[in-house]
């Protein structure tokens, strides 16, 4: 296919050439089918710090990057547990504990009795553990989301090149980044030109 | 591609649609009309936030909308330099225009979520054309809802009681109370709803920062769109959390009304003391929350020209879920009267009786023909795809459904177990200035959202169109359905480029 295979050249950081600091390579796709078949490839000639930007999830394009299930589920399963946990504790403490804290104050519970009712009413609690249940896992859950992400940040290399931007509206690409081992900007450069790409540019750190 | 022949129909001069709610089960109905190119929904979509000036109409309901939030600033400002007094409320009804209010906004809301979430977990690709007006409404709803517990507890200055503060008179909530899980539930659903609304725009935010020209727009979706560029290892964890939020706001979406029915069902006053009531006032807010979806998508779609995203097809699949919710309420009007006879509870029967044929006999007939006669129209296809005539039916189920509060509350109080405390509750003009201004909060925040936020979930209706499948274009490779994807086998990978990438700082970017 190609005579300027990247897994041939040098595994180097690309400092051979002089040149101002890379961030990497944007290579431009203009539809979903052409960056997965890309994708593929890019993945198999084993580059780690690349990835794929699109308008919208591609459908599979995970399973042709390679990339892992994220372990936010978990998290955000613990976060609901921390939730209930927090919730029971809350209104056992103020509504039924006659003993002093340290919350920032020191606070006293106030054993409330209701109609004779026990001082620990599970069923009554229910809905507020449920609550905070709810609340803790969505907020973790997003939250996490963003965090894992590296957002949010406000400026970005990529975001300063003018054709990248094209890719929250109709535009399909392909990043490598300049700190990969493989990375070797003339030859990664033909590497993606190889793959289809309708452009590709050299983007500034 | 494949896509179901579209004819034209003119219902009305000037009213052109197009309709596609022909059912084809070989062919898949296109949600997006007139378009194939991704670019097009973006530029259809963003062109009501990019434009100079909105239509007319906008002006015009926003002046109104003003005014009325004028009008709320002042009606707010009397009652609490006066006191509730202000109100018609009279000893027995202690409660009235406020709550019925109340749990009318609260039930609008759950329509918004039940699109975002609830349809989504059922994989129903046309909610992405709606999802994301539809959540802007459940929040501005919800905010309306907020309003009026807040200023109906007499003294306002002391609301934060409501919340488990740490205090020097070692003071708590009551937690067995329903009123107090009340608190919980609206506020976690406001905050899980806002969050949901806000992660599924940010990447539509993105879009209109990258397309903006002034400064001014460059730095305001800029800041809001959190600097996300499309990334797919983003991409793969965000939705993975929009699952989450999805999964975990659907439980909370049908607790939120259960848990304010049981502000009245947990009490012993005939007529609020059923067990029907959390899946009747669930039943009741999607079916008000839906009708007014169509309320707000019939001049909004007309208005901004959005009729190729927001189609035929999604109004008339809205109008069915109606018409079922509709049937539902109806049946649980029924089933009440039933068990009211059937329990052999002397108020309990009283109670309803006297609902349909007691002092207030003409607003329980209202909610009746307003909730449960009417719906039954939309079992007509011409009139479930009719635009005219589904605006008018939602706008009578929106006034049925804030009868069915009013029925529910006040005529449960006012006759209650002592016929010599009986009372007959009026309204104010406070009461009715109250209630108009909540109507104009709710206009004012719906209308400055359509003007400069991205009113459909762009990225989402692009992840639904054909073209968005890269089996549409020909991908064969790493099919997931098992086929040899031996033909895009790259010919230049040396054995050990095939090694599985791994994590952390040199290994590529983190696998979390």
């Amino acid at each position: 296919m190609t005579t300027l295979s990247p897994t041939t050249a040098p595994v180097t950081q690309g400092n051979q050439i002089p040149r101002k600091r890379l961030y990497g390579i944007v290579a431009e796709f203009h539809d979903p089918a052409a960056l997965m078949a890309a994708a593929d490839k890019v993945r198999m000639a084993g580059f780690r710090w690349w990835d794929c930007h699109t308008p919208f999830p591609v459908h599979g394009l995970d399973k042709a990057m390679g990339i892992k299930r994220t372990i936010l589920p978990v998290l955000v399963f613990g976060a609901g547990l921390t939730g209930t946990t927090i919730g029971f504790c809350l209104q056992a403490f103020t509504n039924a504990a006659s003993f002093s804290i340290w919350a920032l104050v020191w606070v006293t519970g106030y054993p409330f009795l209701i109609s004779g009712k026990p001082l620990i009413s599970m069923p009554a609690f229910i809905p507020v553990m449920f609550e905070l249940t709810i609340l803790l896992s969505a907020l973790s859950a997003v939250g996490i989301m963003f965090l894992f992400n590296g957002l949010p940040r406000w400026n970005h290399p990529l975001l300063s090149n003018k054709r990248f931007l094209r890719v929250t509206d109709d535009r399909f690409f392909i990043v490598i980044e300049s700190r990969d081992p493989r990375f070797f900007a003339s030859r990664t450069e033909q590497f993606l030109k190889d793959l289809g790409a309708k452009a590709v540019e050299m983007v500034e750190a | 591609m494949s896509s179901l022949p579209v004819n034209r129909q003119t219902a009305l001069p000037g009213f052109q649609e197009t309709d596609n709610t022909a059912e084809n089960p070989g062919v898949r109905a296109p949600l997006v009309l007139n378009m194939d190119r991704f670019g097009q929904v973006t530029r259809q979509v963003c062109q009501v936030a990019e434009s100079k000036k909105p239509p007319f109409a906008w002006y015009a309901a926003f002046a109104v909308s003003l005014a009325l939030v004028g009008l709320l600033g002042f009606c707010v400002n009397y009652l609490i330099f006066t006191g509730v007094g202000v109100w018609g409320l009279n000893n027995p009804v202690m409660w009235a225009f406020d709550i019925t209010n109340f749990v009318f906004w609260v039930g609008i809301g759950h329509a918004g979520t039940l699109i975002s979430a609830i349809l989504f977990l059922f994989r129903q690709k046309w909610r992405t054309g709606i999802n994301r007006f539809a959540e802007a409404m459940t929040i501005f709803a919800v905010i309306c809802a907020g309003l009026f517990p807040g200023i109906h507890v007499g003294r306002v200055w002391l609301a934060y009681w409501l919340f488990p503060i740490p205090n020097q008179m070692d003071m708590w909530p009551q937690f067995r109370s329903p009123l107090l899980w009340d608190v919980f539930a609206v506020s976690t659903y406001f905050t899980v709803s806002f969050v949901f609304w806000f992660v599924g725009m940010v990447p539509d935010l993105a879009t209109l920062r990258d397309r903006a020209k002034g400064r001014i727009q460059q730095f305001a979706y800029g800041l809001f769109a959190l600097g996300w560029r499309g990334s797919n290892r983003h991409w793969h964890r965000y939705e993975v959390a929009y699952l989450l939020l999805a999964a975990l706001s659907t439980p909370l979406v049908l607790s939120v009304h259960s848990v304010v029915s049981f502000d009245f069902a947990v009490s012993q006053v005939p007529g609020w003391h059923t067990t029907i009531f959390p899946p009747y006032f669930v039943a009741g807010a999607i079916f008000s929350g839906f009708a007014m979806v169509v309320t707000l998508a019939v001049p909004a779609r007309q208005l901004f020209g959005l009729k190729d995203l927001i189609t035929l097809r999604h109004l008339d699949n809205m109008n069915k879920i109606i018409l079922v919710t509709g049937c539902m309420v109806g049946y649980a009007y029924s089933m009440e009267f039933f068990i009211a006879w059937y329990s052999g509870a002397m108020y309990e029967r009283f109670a309803f009786v006297n609902r349909a044929f007691g002092q207030y006999w003409w607003a329980y007939w209202i909610m009746v023909s307003c909730n449960v006669i009417t719906p039954q129209l939309f079992w007509f296809k011409s009139i479930r795809t009719s635009i005219p005539i589904m605006f008018a039916l939602c706008l009578v189920v929106n006034i049925g459904m804030w009868f069915e509060r009013f029925v529910i509350i006040v005529t449960s109080l006012a006759n209650d177990f002592l016929p010599t405390s009986w009372d007959f509750f009026t309204p104010t003009w406070v009461d009715m200035g109250t209630m108009m201004g909540a109507f104009g909060l709710f206009g004012t925040l719906f209308l400055l959202f359509c003007r400069y936020l991205p009113m459909i979930a762009m990225a989402e209706v692009k992840a639904t169109m054909p073209q968005a499948n890269p089996h549409w274009s020909g991908y064969e490779a790493h099919d997931d359905h098992g086929h040899a994807g031996g033909s895009a086998k790259p010919s230049f990978a040396s054995p050990d480029a095939l090694r599985s990438p791994g994590s952390g700082p040199d290994g590529g970017p983190s696998a979390l």
